[in-house]
């Protein structure tokens, strides 16, 4: 007996998607716009502003930045979190109940507030340089996905499999690499990938952490956004929504997509 | 080696790394506020009895609120067909909703710029079937700031509701029909308490979202629409008041962490399942 769904919540849900998506149309749209302005819809078709991207020195470097930001604060939080989440899954007995909090803390403690203290602290009290601290600031606020992802797999895999291998000659550090790494490589993958996103999207923390010569992609574009207008900043959104379509495909390959509503 | 030495040894680097550069800077920051010489608490009393300053911080609050509810309300629907949806349909409209989610807050807040400015495309529309004779200023209001906010936080809200709703069996309702409820009642009686849990960790994380975000406000709050995360950049960034930004910085903590555990009380308590 399948209830039928109210037409009126039908048209409510139509709506919603059509709020969801028409703004990144209009995006697309303005960005092949053949104007020195931003406007919807496009008049006149042009590629123009996509190779005016790479004529911005600031935007190629910010976005060299970014990158090498998102994959280098992925791969220590990676370092350091597949750890902390196998510890968590495996010794559940032997550590303290509080320890997996303290992995969401990054999350908890609003960004902005993290971004301040380590500004105060890193940028002027210890004199580290600005690449260093937003790299250790990417770390922070990406871990608490990696360990997250990655336990979410540790808590389907049978520590026995491992028990085996053990209790066979294998040595545990070997265990861990030959045995547990390949069977939990999809929750890495996720893990690595929203983490990835997570940092190359951050604006708060690196609103404070960025200083003369050294600044990302999404900070160029909200400063580019308050003095010119022109459909380059689009053409870049374009971009940037790119990179989320090929993650979400990397995604759906390796998990599904239904992974992210659980 | 025992198993208790081997899990905190594995567990240490990323212990560190939070307790490092989170904990310790995050408390220096509480320590400034103290450390006023006309009283600990001084800094605070500043705070709340400056006129601009909690207005900035009600502004804040209602603009949060509002999100929540306009986000819930959208969510809940959307995700209530969603999940009832064929399977592949159900996937497309989660990948259509999981879309704007990755993609960043700034392009997101950007999107807004182009609709709602004065020659955006929303006035351009209006003007063309002659609803407006003259362009409306619709950017930086605060309705500005809260179309925005629903716009980011909805997908959160759908992608978590639709985990919540699918995981209700049908068959519970279907008994309730059966044994003579409508399907309102069913409804009321059966679906609502089960997705409550589910709802406030939802409203939870859209709430303390919209509390705590900078670009947003930034983008399409302007100078006129300051709310905490802005007049905390401001405060630390412009005029270097960096004991008036620790303070800021601790009155966001203290309402997000207060919410935040509330709500998970809250939620504990009403969750049917738990008994």
């Amino acid at each position: 007996m399948k209830n039928r769904i109210h037409p009126v919540l039908i048209v409510i849900t139509v709506l919603t998607f059509l709020f969801l998506l028409g703004p990144l149309v209009v995006i697309i749209g303005s960005a092949l716009s053949d104007t020195s302005y931003l406007t919807f819809p496009p008049q006149g078709l042009t590629l123009h502003w996509f190779s005016n991207i790479f004529e911005v020195s600031a935007f190629t470097r910010t976005m060299g930045t970014s990158f090498m930001l998102a994959i280098g604060g992925t791969t220590i939080s990676m370092l350091i979190g597949i750890p902390a989440a196998y510890a968590l899954a495996r010794y559940r007995i032997e550590l303290p109940a509080f320890l997996g909090n303290v992995f969401v803390l990054p999350i908890l403690i609003p960004e902005i507030v993290l971004g301040f203290s380590l500004m105060k602290s890193l940028a002027s009290g210890f004199g580290l340089p600005i690449f260093i601290a937003l790299l250790i600031g990417h770390a922070l606020i990406v871990l608490p996905y990696t360990v997250r992802v990655v336990g979410a797999s540790l808590n389907s895999f049978d520590f026995s499999i491992e028990e085996a291998a053990v209790s066979l000659g294998c040595t545990r550090i070997k265990a861990f690499f030959v045995v547990v790494i390949p069977n939990i490589r999809a929750g890495i993958i996720a893990g690595f990938i929203l983490a990835f996103i997570t940092s190359l999207n951050d604006v708060s923390i690196s609103i404070f952490l960025t200083g003369p010569g050294v600044s990302t992609l999404p900070i160029q574009l909200l400063a580019h956004m308050e003095q010119f207008f022109d459909p380059t900043i689009a053409s870049v959104s374009v971009l940037l929504m790119g990179v989320t379509v090929a993650v979400m495909a990397v995604v759906e390959r390796t998990l599904g997509l239904t992974f992210l509503t659980k | 080696m025992s198993n208790r030495m081997r899990a905190w040894l594995i567990a240490t680097p990323a212990t560190l790394l939070v307790t490092i550069f989170l904990v310790l800077p995050v408390l220096a920051t509480f320590a400034t506020t103290f450390g006023d010489p006309k009283g600990p608490f001084a800094t605070y009393s500043a705070f709340f009895n400056s006129r601009f300053r909690t207005t900035v911080l009600w502004r804040t609050m209602e603009v949060a609120l509002v999100t929540t509810f306009i986000s819930v309300a959208i969510g809940f629907v959307t995700a209530w067909v969603v999940a009832r949806m064929p399977s592949h349909l159900k996937s497309l409209l989660i990948i259509a909703a999981v879309f704007p989610l990755l993609t960043g807050v700034v392009v997101r807040s950007f999107a807004w710029l182009v609709i709602l400015g004065k020659n955006g495309v929303l006035n351009n529309f209006l003007l063309s079937i002659g609803v407006i004779a003259e362009p409306l200023s619709m950017l930086y209001t605060q309705g500005s700031v809260i179309v925005a906010m629903v716009y980011l936080f909805v997908p959160l809200m759908i992608l978590t509701l639709v985990g919540v709703l699918e995981g209700i069996p049908q068959d519970l309702t279907d008994a309730a029909a059966s044994l003579g409820a409508t399907p309102t009642a069913a409804f009321r009686q059966v679906v609502l308490p089960m997705a409550v849990p589910g709802l406030i960790v939802g409203a939870v994380l859209v709430f303390t979202g919209s509390f705590t975000s900078y670009a947003t406000p930034q983008l399409l709050g302007g100078e006129g629409q300051m709310m905490m995360g802005t007049f905390l950049y401001q405060r630390a960034m412009v005029t270097f008041d960096w004991v008036g930004a620790s303070t800021i910085a601790a009155v966001m903590v203290v309402v997000t962490l207060a919410t935040v555990l509330t709500m998970s009380r809250v939620a504990r308590k009403l969750n049917p399942m738990a008994g």
